[in-house]
């Protein structure tokens, strides 16, 4: 979709808008969140949260884009298309920021590994969150085995989604 | 490579208390959360009507994307079909020749069972069909099992009225919106039907188990009664489904519990009807009078 841009050379002077700087991410998590609305009437949890994905990959490869209150909002709009009970990724994927701020001063190293951990340790969190909340809000007895392989998948997607994460972010900030 | 610049704000007090603030913020969002989901603990349904925006807003998006798709999904069928194409040809022909006859005694049958429940005054007008729609999307990534239909309350669909395809049962309605409904599919384990099977009418309990398959429990002590291909159908006990709708077939045993397939699978059926509400059927007297009260629910109208 951003193909014929990116090999677009930025020029002296000119800065990309506004709009595109603060608004692409949010974007892309909404559009993450909605592959819902693709016409698949799935018979088990198979479709890993794109939503998430994205959301983790923007907070990890720009920490300084957004304070952990972006999960609210986004966490909302998740709800409302996912058919999880309403809050229960606004809850998720609030706590998960959070965390991900308390756990980032405490490492000493960096590097892509660790963000992956990161992300799995998240991914972990939000998935198994989400079946408890399901289960607690009349999902009746939903076991643990019928997620995990949607959070094998999901933690295994998270290097391309973080990879197209940041071909979309060199688009955002070129002018 | 060593830590990215952390996010402390240093000695800034202006950006030390923005910090602050972004913390009370998301911690006070997350509360919000936290409460909507102990709401939803008692009334699953009470916010449902935030949900009516995205599923108006994702409706048009989603059916076009079905009317692409529908041609595509069914590829694999179609090959399979062409490479045994010999053979099932003859196998067919020869089932065909066996279907004949039984359908003529059914037809016997069912003109025979006509007469006799005029004969005791039943009443047994088989109203309950409400529309025909279809399945546009679904839950594909939460743990529960909805489905979106092609239909909502200025159609006539209510929650509660159960859905079914010609191949058996569905689910039912879970809430409404004004164009689309929350179909609970069949398989998701707080759906709930009460069964029999087919032949000898044993009762039991049908659950879903999130994953495409059902669980099956005897309502009778003892031994499960069940054996690997019995059909189930819904006994209409409960007051929600017609009762001979098939429901599942089953497939595993073990020990008390039997495992059972849907007989409809929601992915490959092309259309859906929605019926009435089994009470609602029966308890019907005049045909007019109930619908007054909602001239919109055009009998048997159909939503593409």
């Amino acid at each position: 979709m951003i193909d014929p841009h990116l090999q677009h050379v930025p020029r002296l002077g000119r800065h990309p808008s506004r709009f595109r700087l603060t608004g692409t991410p949010v974007i892309t998590v909404m559009l993450g969140s909605s592959v819902t609305i693709l016409p698949i009437v799935a018979q088990a949890p198979v479709m890993p949260p794109f939503g998430l994905l994205l959301l983790l990959s923007w907070r990890l490869l720009r920490p300084e884009l957004w304070r952990a209150w972006i999960g609210v909002p986004l966490g909302l709009f998740d709800d409302m298309i996912s058919g999880q009970p309403i809050g229960s990724a606004m809850f998720l994927w609030t706590v998960m920021l959070i965390g991900i701020d308390a756990v980032e001063h405490r490492m000493v190293w960096r590097s892509y590994r660790q963000d992956w951990l990161i992300a799995a340790a998240a991914i972990i969190f939000c998935i198994a969150g989400g079946l408890f909340l399901a289960r607690i809000t009349g999902g009746g007895d939903i076991k643990l085995e019928l997620v995990a392989p949607q959070m094998l998948w999901t933690i295994l997607l998270f290097p391309f989604v973080v990879r197209q994460c940041a071909r979309i972010d060199r688009w955002r900030v070129m002018a | 490579m060593a830590r990215p610049s952390s996010r402390r704000p240093g000695h800034n007090r202006k950006a030390q208390y923005s910090l602050f603030a972004s913390y009370v913020v998301a911690i006070t969002g997350a509360a919000v959360g936290l409460l909507l989901v102990a709401v939803a603990i008692f009334d699953p349904t009470g916010f449902a009507a935030i949900r009516a925006a995205t599923a108006e807003l994702s409706r048009p998006a989603s059916l076009g994307l079905r009317n692409m798709v529908s041609g595509a999904s069914s590829l694999d069928d179609v090959l399979t079909a062409y490479w045994r194409a010999g053979s099932q040809n003859i196998a067919l022909r020869r089932q065909v020749e066996a279907d004949r006859n039984r359908i003529i005694e059914a037809k016997a049958v069912a003109q025979e069972n006509q007469r006799l429940k005029r004969l005791l005054k039943l009443v047994d007008e088989d109203h309950s069909d409400l529309l025909t729609a279809r399945l546009i999307s679904s839950s594909s990534s939460s743990a529960r099992r909805f489905a979106r239909l092609n239909a909502g309350r200025w159609q006539g669909v209510r929650t509660g009225m159960p859905v079914r395809a010609s191949e058996g049962l569905v689910g039912r309605i879970h809430s409404v919106t004004p164009n689309t409904a929350e179909v609970l599919l069949l398989t998701d384990s707080s759906n709930i039907v009460p069964v029999r099977r087919a032949t000898d009418s044993v009762p039991a309990i049908s659950t879903g188990l999130g994953d495409g398959t059902v669980e099956i429990r005897s309502l009778a002590a003892g031994r499960n009664p069940f054996n690997a291909g019995d059909i189930l159908v819904t006994s209409g006990v409960g007051g929600i489904y017609q009762p001979n709708i098939p429901v599942a077939v089953v497939v595993r045993i073990a020990g008390e519990i039997a495992y059972g397939v849907p007989l409809a699978n929601p992915s490959k059926v092309d259309a859906v009807v929605v019926e009435r509400s089994f009470e609602e059927a029966v308890t019907r007297n005049e045909p007019a009078s109930p619908d007054s009260a909602q001239p919109e629910t055009a009998a048997n109208a159909s939503v593409p």
